[in-house]
């Protein structure tokens, strides 16, 4: 830094304009249609004629700055110094040279960085900080999803699933990520209430917030050796969370307890059938960290019994909802427990109000 | 790497495998800055222990901001005393997070001098997230941010850092420029993002096409999702070379389609546009010979959320279609009528879109002055308890 540094407030972020490689630039507004070349590859065609070529690279979000600069060294030898991340953070490098495509495929490669994550693959998960860097998880996130991409790197590396899959791993209920709405989600989940820690609750909470915190009432204030305080009514729980975000002295971190579950048949995208919820195909599987085989068998399993099954573009959600959810259920060999019938709001939507059965 | 200062047998595990490892990029950062190496310390006992040891964050921040500072502190300070305090910093990302190589690096070499040298790129709502830094450094490492232009994103109860597709920069199937108006919003809004006085938070995403690739329907409170009004373009001598090259059109594309409003006879695509619910499927497999409609502009949604705390909810209709063009004045009105009504009403921490199902969506429409409109709703509700508002008296 040359000149002392000004600080300035309210300016927001520099405009993308002065970031866009020269042929989007040129282009903007004007593309046509785009091709796959090859897994993990495609090409934009503008109006006039113009190409812009994609290649799509892995990344654990999770990263240092030297991460970056092996991008950033990597955008200047190919792509005239320009680079985007996508919505699932994966890297993207633009060129408009076809040639410069395989050499930097190889580069990525010597860093150890895989290329892919288009069309009919699995794209990188969107995920949470866990264990990483927050306080109410019930399970880590990165571990999670480097486990589960290892298991399933070459659905990334290979367009070869009936249509696009998407992962998402979020460590709680506040599911920071579409992980309500994803193909295959997997959920940190906690099954006992919090621990109320009667000392600490004048000092740290405020109690109304936290009676009001509680989706489902379970929180009331209480007095205990003459000092305020709350009690939770432990049949009421649901294990959110959402008080102890309120109120630090009502911990709900179990070691044996925590785990994680599996939701499957999400999605955001119109394409077909309407946006969807992820629904309940695993209610508990154990926190076995570092690698998790529970859950990477799991999602291995799913993905391999909807790949053999589902139609071409038909994503997850489609395919069970068109076979059924007992087919899924018979198909996939995982038991249906009381669990997955809902008790909350509206239930009775996710009821069969009907004698049209398969059997 | 054998200097680290901590042993992380559990996490050494997962530099193996094909994917990217995070903790070798932990590790990366670690031989340079000792908050890293703490943070794989401490990592590494949750791995064993099986949970967390962060606290909840404080309320930290720099001067004039209420917003773009996350406070953490460890639980277990005299054991990883590196890591004591570890406030995350959100970054404001260029709008369809599209970088040069030198912005990266000057964000990095920033980033490096202040912090832990950690990043998640990017973070849940879009922002650049910085991982790691003391409550000390907040003042320098923003002035020296802002100096260089970069800015803070949202945190809190505030309008959060709004994001977006790539739109027209790189994709035909954008109906209007979702980068523009992202950059709009995110300037018209500077005080709101940064100076929380909101309910609860309230997140923008935008996207350019109902393929939606940002997620806006299920994360954001406002989703503008780009879509047309009259009929699908067809190229019908793409068609034809899509047939020849193999491609199983019936199969595929015609009987595929959720409202039956297309049909190929081998040598023409005819489409009942009246019955086309503009659902992307055909144009996503067919984008040489088939285009969305040239009136184009968006559909607004309203109320997308994870579960926290009503349960989760997927945006709903509020306007079926907005055009939406340069200077945006439609859609910065609605945004205005939409504060102004939940901001009003809104409980503390209650989503806009639960506050709209606790008032009924037929009121919370009439507050933002907007007639009841049946694209609003899949069908007309079914439940007779009906607050009618008008009788008569007798005379």
């Amino acid at each position: 830094m040359a000149a002392p540094a000004k600080r300035q407030t309210d300016i927001g972020p520099p405009h993308y304009e002065q970031f866009l490689h020269p042929v989007i630039k040129k282009n903007y507004g004007t593309w046509k249609y785009h091709e796959s070349i090859k897994p993990g590859v495609i090409v934009h065609v503008a109006e006039g004629g113009d190409k812009i070529f994609t290649i799509r690279a892995a990344s654990p979000r999770l990263v240092s700055t030297d991460f970056v600069r092996d991008l950033a060294n990597l955008a200047d030898k190919y792509c005239e110094g320009y680079l985007r991340f996508t919505s699932r953070n994966n890297a993207e490098f633009m060129t408009a040279e076809q040639k410069n495509i395989d050499p930097l495929i190889a580069d990525l490669a010597k860093l150890g960085i895989p290329v892919g994550g288009m069309n009919n693959s699995i794209s990188n998960i969107v995920h949470t900080q866990g264990w990483v860097h927050c306080h109410t998880p019930a399970t880590d996130a990165s571990g999670l999803v480097k486990v589960v991409m290892d298991e399933m790197i070459d659905y990334f590396k290979h367009e070869k699933l009936p249509a696009k899959l998407r992962i998402a791993v979020a460590c709680c209920l506040n599911m920071c990520g579409a992980v309500h709405c994803s193909d295959i989600s997997l959920l940190g989940i906690h099954r006992r209430p919090p621990k109320v820690n009667d000392a600490r609750v004048t000092d740290l909470c405020e109690i109304p917030t936290t009676v009001s915190a509680c989706p489902t009432a379970a929180i009331r204030p209480a007095v205990k050796d003459g000092k305020q305080t709350v009690t939770v009514d432990d049949s009421r729980c649901m294990y959110c969370g959402n008080c102890y975000t309120s109120c630090p002295a009502m911990p709900l971190a179990n070691p044996i307890n925590d785990g994680v579950a599996i939701w499957v048949g999400g999605k955001v995208s119109n394409a077909r059938s309407m946006p969807a919820f992820t629904k309940l195909a695993i209610p508990y599987l154990p926190n076995n960290p570092p690698r998790w085989p529970e859950v990477t068998d799991a999602v291995k399993h799913l993905v391999e019994v909807y790949a053999k099954n589902a139609v071409k573009h038909e994503r997850f959600g489609e395919w069970a909802n068109r076979i059924g959810w007992p087919r899924f259920f018979e198909l996939t060999g995982l038991e249906f427990t009381k669990y997955h019938i809902d008790d909350y709001k509206l239930a009775q939507k996710t009821l069969r109000s009907t004698a049209q059965i398969k059997f | 790497m054998a200097d680290l200062k901590y042993k992380t047998p559990l996490l050494d595990e997962l530099e193996k495998g094909e994917w990217p490892s995070f903790v070798k990029e932990l590790k990366r950062a670690a031989a340079k800055k000792p908050m890293a190496d703490g943070l794989l310390g401490q990592l590494e006992k949750s791995y064993r222990d099986k949970q967390t040891y962060w606290k909840h964050g404080g309320l930290v921040g720099v001067q004039g901001y209420g917003a773009g500072i996350i406070g953490r502190y460890t639980a277990l300070a005299d054991q990883f005393p590196e890591v004591t305090a570890f406030h995350t910093v959100r970054i404001n990302q260029p709008a369809g997070w599209f970088y040069s190589s030198k912005a990266l690096r000057q964000l990095c070499d920033i980033w490096d001098k202040h912090g832990s040298g950690m990043l998640n790129l990017h973070g849940s709502t879009g922002d650049f997230v910085l991982l790691g830094t003391t409550s000390e450094e907040l003042e320098d490492t923003f002035t020296e941010y802002s100096a260089a232009g970069w800015d803070l994103g949202g945190s809190s109860s505030d309008m959060r850092t709004p994001s977006c597709c790539n739109g027209m920069a790189r994709c035909e199937f954008a109906c209007f420029d979702t980068m523009a108006l992202c950059q709009d919003l995110t300037m018209t809004y500077q005080d709101e993002l940064h100076r929380p006085a909101f309910p609860y938070k309230f997140k923008i995403k935008i996207a350019g096409c109902p393929n939606d690739c940002v997620a806006s329907i299920a994360r954001s409170d406002l989703s503008i999702m780009g879509t047309w009004k009259d009929d699908i373009q067809v190229d019908q001598a793409e068609m034809a070379a899509y047939a020849k090259a193999g491609k199983d059109i019936q199969g595929e594309v015609v009987g595929m389609c959720p409202t039956a409003c297309m049909s190929w006879d081998g040598k023409a695509m005819k489409i009942n546009n009246k019955q086309c619910n503009r659902c992307m499927h055909c144009i996503n497999v067919l984008p040489k010979a088939l285009r969305a409609g040239k009136v184009r502009g968006a559909t607004i949604l309203v109320g997308g959320k994870a579960p926290i705390l009503e349960g989760a909810q997927l945006g709903s209709v509020v306007v079926p279609f907005m055009p939406m063009k340069a200077p945006f004045s439609e859609i910065k009105e609605l945004i205005q009528k939409l504060w102004d009504v939940w901001g009003e009403n809104g409980n503390n921490r209650e989503r806009i879109g639960e506050f709209m199902l606790r008032v009924g969506v037929g009121n919370f429409m009439e507050s933002i002055e907007l007639a009841p409109d049946p694209q609003m709703v899949l069908h007309p509700r079914e439940n007779p308890y009906i607050f009618y508002e008008e009788y008569f008296e007798e005379e």
